[in-house]
């Protein structure tokens, strides 16, 4: 066991984790001895800016709000499809160029659908 | 322990310290500021922490921007009354131990602005201030100053008695009222328990309401 080669290993890593629980565990232990805790309703407010808060914070996004964000995101990843799309064009074939205008019509036809259903007027 | 004994020993190498120096020095030299600014002073407060004037030099580098982190507040400039709510209750969320000092001509008075009708005449109208920089603004090197002078204030506390720091005073206050910003006036105008209006004409002592607008 003495010459077991994870001793040194063991010894440091408990050094290590001594080092950082010991001064948190001092410091602990003089606030609990010395410093009495004064807790207030400013001290426990959630918010910290200096403003009291108002209302709830569980509030309820407006369901157009999540619309959009998926339209942007299908365009987004689009962009990432079309980008080594566009970089590797000259060395593709025609059958590859057809998949990507038919990948591509296929969004298209998505935002023609989100258009139709007035999800783009912000109301 | 005697002084003239204890740097006798550090000749010869030996370092005596009292645990209260020990909690002292490192209380002093771990001051973390609010990096919070009001008006032009904030500007001065910003130089003294950057490159040049480099407050880094006495451990207040590190600017925090919750008052939960900081445990130094440097009231930066005027102080409106609309903004004094505020300031009040930032100071109230600060953990304890925590120092206040006072930059400026208007975070001390209302400075220039002393007979506006939205300026607060002094922060330590609500909050207990620790050190004063006079100045419009004052240059970094006075805040420099000013934080010396904390550090100074800091070492010299002893940690048991009735002079101990505020911190470890059960009954001493952590936080302080949170005033209202009324139709007229901030509700209440000054907080008795932190500053009392001064006496400007003795002979009219009682009826005399200098000071309280």
């Amino acid at each position: 066991m003495t010459n077991s080669p994870y001793l040194p290993v063991i010894v440091l890593l408990l050094a290590a984790v001594a080092f950082a629980v010991g001064p948190l565990a001092l410091a602990w232990v003089w606030a609990w001895k010395f410093s009495p805790r004064k807790p207030g309703p400013s001290k426990n407010a959630i918010y910290e800016c200096g403003l009291e808060s108002k209302g709830d914070a569980w509030v309820q996004f407006h369901p157009g709000y999540y619309l959009y964000a998926i339209i942007f995101l299908v365009f987004d990843v689009e962009a990432v499809f079309l980008l080594p799309f566009a970089v590797a064009f000259t060395g593709l074939t025609l059958g590859a160029g057809i998949a990507m205008l038919v990948f591509l019509l296929l969004l298209v036809e998505g935002l023609v659908w989100a258009w139709q259903k007035n999800v783009l007027i912000w109301s | 322990m005697d002084e003239n004994l204890k740097s006798e020993l550090r000749k010869q190498g030996i370092v005596a310290t009292t645990l209260q120096e020990l909690y002292n020095w490192g209380r002093k030299n771990s001051l973390w500021p609010l990096n919070f600014g009001l008006a032009c002073c904030a500007i001065e407060m910003i130089a003294a922490s950057m490159a040049r004037y480099d407050m880094a030099r006495f451990g207040a580098e590190v600017f925090r921007p919750s008052p939960r982190q900081a445990d130094l507040m440097i009231v930066a400039g005027t102080v409106t009354k609309k903004m004094a709510p505020q300031v009040v209750r930032l100071y109230n969320q600060m953990a304890e131990p925590k120092y206040v000092i006072s930059m400026g001509a208007c975070a001390i008075s209302g400075g220039p602005f002393k007979q506006g009708y939205n300026v607060l005449k002094g922060i330590d109208r609500y909050i207990p201030v620790d050190v004063y920089i006079p100045g419009c603004p004052p240059r970094p090197e006075a805040l420099i100053d000013a934080l010396m002078t904390l550090q100074k204030m800091i070492d010299r506390q002893p940690l048991t008695g009735p002079d101990r720091p505020r911190h470890l005073q059960a009954d001493a206050p952590s936080e302080f009222i949170v005033p209202e910003f009324g139709a007229h006036d901030l509700d209440p105008s000054q907080n008795p328990e932190v500053w009392q209006a001064p006496l400007v004409n003795i002979s009219l002592a009682g009826t005399d309401d200098a000071g309280n607008d």
